[in-house]
Order: C-alpha cells, then sequence, then structure tokens
C-alpha cells in the first residue's frame, strides 16, 4: 500500500482533484464556485495526461539536453491546448456570470430559481 | 482539391471576423458577410462531396505532417453528405436570422465559429482533434444562447456550459485512456492497435465508457439532457434552429465514429455488453424523451424534449451495429437536422402571428399564415414518420435493422415513439387548423403579456409588429425557410435509396 502510494501518488491527485471538481460543481449552490469546481475538474484530467507522458528520471526531449530516455512531449503539447480550451470556457463562464449577477443580483442558484419561479 | 476539406474550417474561422469588421463600417450589415462566408462554405463543401462521390473517399494530412503522427482529415460518403447539411443549414439560418435577428455583428461571428467546430467534427480523423472542434462548438453555441435577451438565456447557457464541459472533459479523459493504452489518437491507426491491446483490457473499456457518456451529454441523451430543454427554450429562434440541427447531430456522428471507426464491430462481437448498455439508454431516451414532450406546453420545449427522443432513436440505430440499421441511424440523423430546424424557424415566424409559443396560443393560426402553418404541418408529420417523407425512411431502417438484429426491443421503442410523436404533434396541429382562433382583442392582450413575459425575445423578432395583421406577420425569409425544410424533408424521404448507396459503402468498410 505505501508502495502504491509512494509509486502512484500522481494518479492519486488525479482521481482526488476530479472527484473534489465534480463535487464542487454538483453541490455548491453559488455559481463562480460551481465555475473553479469544473477549473478543478479539468486540471486532474490535465495532470492525468501530462503524467502520462513522464518518465522517472528522463530528460526532456530538447537537442544537447544529455542521452537516454526522454519524456514524451506529445501529451504535453496536447494539454497546452486543452488548457487553452479550458481558459476560454472560464471566460465565457464568467462573462455570463456578471450577465447573472446583473439581472438577479445574487449568485446563489437557489434564489435565482426563486426569482425565476415568481416571474 | 483535396483542400477544400481543410477550407471547410479555415474558412468560416476567419470569415468569423469578417461581420465584426463589416458591422464596425456599415450598421447591421453584419449578415452579409456571413451569408458570403456561408456561400464559400457551401462551395467548398459541394468540391468536397463531388471528390467523393467521383472518386470515393480521401484522406488529407494537415500541415504535410502524415498521419498517423500529423492530423488528418477525411472525407468519405457520411462526413461529405453531413457537410453540405451544415451548408445548407447555416444559410438558411443566416437568412432566416436577416428578418428574425438577433442582428448583431457578434451574433453571426458566433454562428460562423460554429459552423467551423461542426465541420471540424464531421471531417476530423483524430480523436484529440476531434475533442477540440468539440469544444469549439460547445463554446460558439454557449454564446450564442446568450444571446437571448432574458436573463434566463444567461442562465440557461451556463448550466449548459457546466454539463457540456463536464461531457467534453469526459470525452477528453477516454481519449486519454486510449493513448495511454495504445501510444496513438488517430482514429484508423487506434482501429488497428486497439485489437493489440485486447478489447478486455481495463483501459480500452474505461476509454471506451468514458467516451460514450461524454459524447451521450452532448447528444443529450436521457437522463443526462437536463442543460438541452432551458437552452433551446431561452435562446433567439434562429439560433434555436440552427443548434437544434447540428450541435447535438455532431455529438451523434463523433459517436457514431468512435463506435466504428475507432473501436469497429469486433469490438462489439468481443464486448457485446457495452453496445447492449447503449441500446438500454438509448430506448429509455426516446420513451422519457417523448412522454415529456407530450407534457409540454410550450412549443420550443415540447419540440427539444423531442429532440432528445429523436437522438436515443438515432442512437439505438447505431447501437444496434447492423448495416441496415446504422444507415436508418445516419438518415434520421440527416432528417432530424433538416425537420427541426424547419418546426422551430416555424413556431418563430408562426409565434408572431399567434402572439405567444404556447400550444394554446396556435389555436387558428393557420388561417391567417396558410403557407408557413401548411409547412409546419408537413414537417411534424415527417417527423412522426409519414411516407414519403425523410422520417419514415430513416425510422424504417432502424426498425428493419432491429428486427434483423433480433433486437425486438428497439423495433418497439421505435414504433411507441412515433405513436408518441404523433401524440404530440397531433395536438398542435389540431389547434392550428381545428380551432377558431380568440377574438382579436384577445389576440392583442395575449401579444402584449406574451412580450412582456418572454422579455422582448418577440420583440426582437422582426414581424412582430404587425402581428395580428395575417400572414404579412410572417417575414418572407422565415416563409422561404420554413417551405425549403418541408419541400427538403419529403424530396430526402423519396431520394432517401440515393442516401442508403451514400452511406452503405462506408458501413460496408466497418462491417467486413
Amino acid at each position: 500500500m505505501i508502495d502504491l502510494l509512494s509509486t502512484h501518488y500522481n494518479y492519486l491527485v488525479f482521481v482526488a482533484l476530479v472527484g473534489i471538481g465534480l463535487y464542487a460543481v454538483t453541490a455548491s449552490s453559488n455559481l463562480v464556485k460551481k465555475v473553479i469546481g469544473l477549473n478543478v475538474f479539468q486540471v486532474g484530467i490535465f495532470l492525468f495526461f501530462v503524467t502520462s507522458g513522464y518518465v522517472d528520471g528522463a530528460a526532456p526531449p530538447l537537442v544537447g539536453h544529455g542521452s537516454g530516455p526522454y519524456a514524451s512531449p506529445l501529451p504535453h503539447v496536447l494539454i497546452l491546448t486543452a488548457i487553452v480550451v479550458g481558459v476560454s470556457l472560464t471566460a465565457v463562464a464568467l462573462a455570463l456570470i456578471v450577465r447573472i449577477y446583473d439581472a438577479y443580483g445574487t449568485l446563489d442558484e437557489e434564489a435565482i430559481r426563486e426569482v425565476q419561479l415568481n416571474d | 482539391m483535396t483542400d477544400a476539406i481543410a477550407l471547410l474550417v479555415v474558412v468560416p474561422i476567419v470569415l468569423s471576423l469578417a461581420p465584426i469588421a463589416v458591422g464596425k463600417a456599415w450598421n447591421r450589415s453584419g449578415w452579409v458577410a456571413a451569408a458570403a462566408a456561408a456561400l464559400v462554405h457551401l462551395g467548398l463543401s459541394l468540391t468536397v462531396a463531388g471528390q467523393v462521390f467521383a472518386t470515393g473517399a480521401f484522406s488529407y494530412a494537415v500541415g504535410d505532417y502524415a498521419p498517423p503522427f500529423g492530423i488528418e482529415l477525411v472525407a468519405d460518403g457520411v462526413s461529405a453528405t453531413l457537410v453540405v447539411l451544415v451548408s445548407a443549414v447555416t444559410l438558411a439560418v443566416v437568412l432566416y436570422a436577416r428578418a428574425a435577428g438577433p442582428h448583431t455583428s457578434g451574433f453571426y461571428s458566433g454562428l460562423l465559429l460554429l459552423t467551423a467546430g461542426i465541420s471540424g467534427v464531421f471531417v476530423t480523423g483524430d480523436l484529440f482533434n476531434l475533442y477540440v472542434f468539440i469544444e469549439i462548438t460547445g463554446l460558439a453555441t454557449y454564446a450564442l444562447v446568450a444571446t437571448g435577451r432574458s436573463p434566463a438565456a444567461a442562465m440557461a447557457s451556463l448550466k449548459y456550459l457546466l454539463v457540456g464541459t463536464i461531457g467534453a472533459s469526459l470525452y477528453l479523459l477516454g481519449v486519454g485512456y486510449l493513448y495511454v493504452s495504445t501510444g496513438t489518437l488517430n482514429m484508423a491507426d487506434l482501429a488497428a492497435t486497439i485489437p493489440s491491446v485486447g478489447y478486455d483490457s481495463p483501459l480500452v473499456l474505461t476509454g471506451f465508457g468514458l467516451l460514450v457518456v461524454g459524447l451521450a451529454v452532448k447528444a443529450a441523451l436521457f437522463p443526462l439532457h437536463t442543460w438541452q430543454p432551458g437552452a433551446y427554450a431561452e435562446s433567439p429562434d434562429s439560433v434555436t434552429a440552427y443548434i437544434s440541427a447540428l450541435v447535438s447531430t455532431a455529438a451523434a456522428y463523433a459517436l457514431f465514429r468512435v463506435i466504428y471507426a475507432v473501436f469497429t464491430p469486433a469490438f462489439d462481437a468481443a464486448v457485446p455488453f457495452a453496445l447492449d448498455a447503449l441500446v438500454i439508454l438509448a430506448s429509455v431516451s426516446v420513451v422519457v424523451g417523448s412522454v415529456l414532450a407530450v407534457l409540454q406546453s410550450d412549443l420550443k420545449r415540447m419540440l427539444a424534449y423531442s429532440s432528445v427522443a429523436q437522438f436515443g432513436l438515432v442512437i439505438a440505430g447505431f447501437a444496434v451495429a447492423n448495416t441496415t440499421a446504422v444507415t436508418g441511424g445516419l438518415i434520421h440523423l440527416v432528417g432530424h437536422a433538416i425537420m427541426k430546424a424547419g418546426l422551430f424557424v416555424g413556431v418563430g415566424a408562426l409565434a408572431g402571428v399567434a402572439g405567444g409559443r404556447t400550444v394554446d396560443d396556435f389555436a387558428g393560426v393557420a388561417e391567417r399564415a396558410p403557407i408557413v402553418s401548411a409547412a409546419f404541418a408537413v414537417l411534424a408529420f415527417a417527423l412522426v414518420g409519414v411516407p414519403p417523407a425523410v422520417g419514415f425512411a430513416g425510422k424504417w431502417h432502424i426498425v428493419l435493422g432491429a428486427v434483423e438484429g433480433g433486437r425486438w426491443g428497439v423495433a418497439s421503442v421505435a414504433v411507441v415513439s412515433t405513436l408518441l410523436t404523433l401524440a404530440y404533434f397531433a395536438r398542435v396541429v389540431e389547434r392550428m387548423y381545428f380551432q377558431d382562433a380568440p377574438a382579436s382583442g384577445a389576440v392583442a392582450d395575449a401579444d402584449a403579456s406574451a412580450d412582456a413575459a418572454s422579455d422582448g425575445v418577440l420583440a426582437s423578432d422582426g414581424g412582430s409588429e404587425a402581428a395580428p395583421s395575417g400572414e404579412s406577420g410572417v417575414s418572407i425569409e422565415a416563409r422561404l425557410v420554413v417551405v425549403a425544410a418541408a419541400v427538403g424533408a419529403v424530396v430526402l424521404g423519396l431520394f432517401a435509396t440515393d442516401l442508403v448507396s451514400v452511406f452503405e459503402p462506408v458501413l460496408e468498410v466497418y462491417f467486413e
């Protein structure tokens, strides 16, 4: 068990981040917290990708950076793209939240639902 | 001209800046740029389709990096047909939006970005590239849904964003699992390497599950559909027509590619449980979606729940896993896009005449707007599955394939869904044709209250100022689009055998 924890801690962190993120999206009623939860969830998945290209003791795949095993650069490049996508999503989400706050004066999901029902 | 396939994505992305540029110079002229881009897109997609039909499927290596290391774009009968569909729907919606709004340049920019994203989903041959295009599609859709003027539109859009992003992220995680187990992202290469990893490897199985669940969220299968009714009901009519026609369609198409181009029918033979589960999920979606649609009084919500049911049927067709049923699923996918876009434009156009969007508001509307009402009725019965319309051709092949494959459950669900579809459309058509309109004073009242309730959404419809005064309340553009959709649905149904002969060669490659 200790062995597993010490060698696969990156996967455990991935699972923890995904779990925390999903919990925050579903359980919190504050919209900003939901968006942050979404970010944590995505970062967990990014970590999974990045860690899949990692080789223990490997050199970066650059000319003149030693010999021997190299880390795979492809997952890192993919995740750079995914991070850009994630940032754009956060930007859109926050822009929507600004509009929602202007209209309802609150960011609490329950309160907004009450206002919508009373209309 | 293999470059045309890359330009299908590049042209709308680059030209998505044009409406803003043109809109700065001349007010309200964004649609000119959008219409030009849509026409160029139509030319490109016809070029691609022409080449596919002349010489067969072809692929294009982006940036001259040969696959499997570079990104590959693939055109075959299915993707060529679907990109032509994208162009046609884009052109129709740009035309409709000229009258119905929203008129801002930003709206047209978003529409072109969405066109680029969806075209990309249809032509890409790379799983990670597919994720990027799905997210471009998603981002543009969230922005477009939020162009509805009421704050409820922003709320519906945010809900869609949260659910949609979780779906796309699950898909990304599935891609990660497959990448870790095979070391490749190219679809054709994955199909060749997954068997050597083993279909029963936990990584492959988990990858399949995550890909399917992620795309099922995007395609709005029950119980992952909760974002859809709000997003459809709160967005402006032109946006609803566009996203109902193409966004879930893109997700369902991606699911088709994942099941057949990446996992191949051999996976189904090795792990029958995987597709059995999908058949059950899709069948439940058909029944629940139809029942919820019957319960709605708001027409846009009714059509949204109807989409949940129709996509359930399409995906059930995919999951039956024989050539006939999958062909039926693809035909219904194309047919649903045309019919739903036409129906949503019809609701938008008739709402201006009827003074509201509920079933009761539509009483007697056929008398005041005969052409649009007739086209709406044709589209409604086409979606129910009355021959010779395309709705019949799709459902017929799904049922036939289900019977061939011994999936009696799917066959009976398809029949039940047809009856339920008739139930919710017959109610509307009956009101339109066989009930008298309320007295004119009541119309004015209803108009005013509906205007207040929907917070100016109706006012953004070009025709609503002239609402009670007959067919003149419907813009020419809306009339054109609805009639074209109705004609398209019938003509496509008449030529369904040609569609079958386009789709089947693609499927035979997978089923060999």
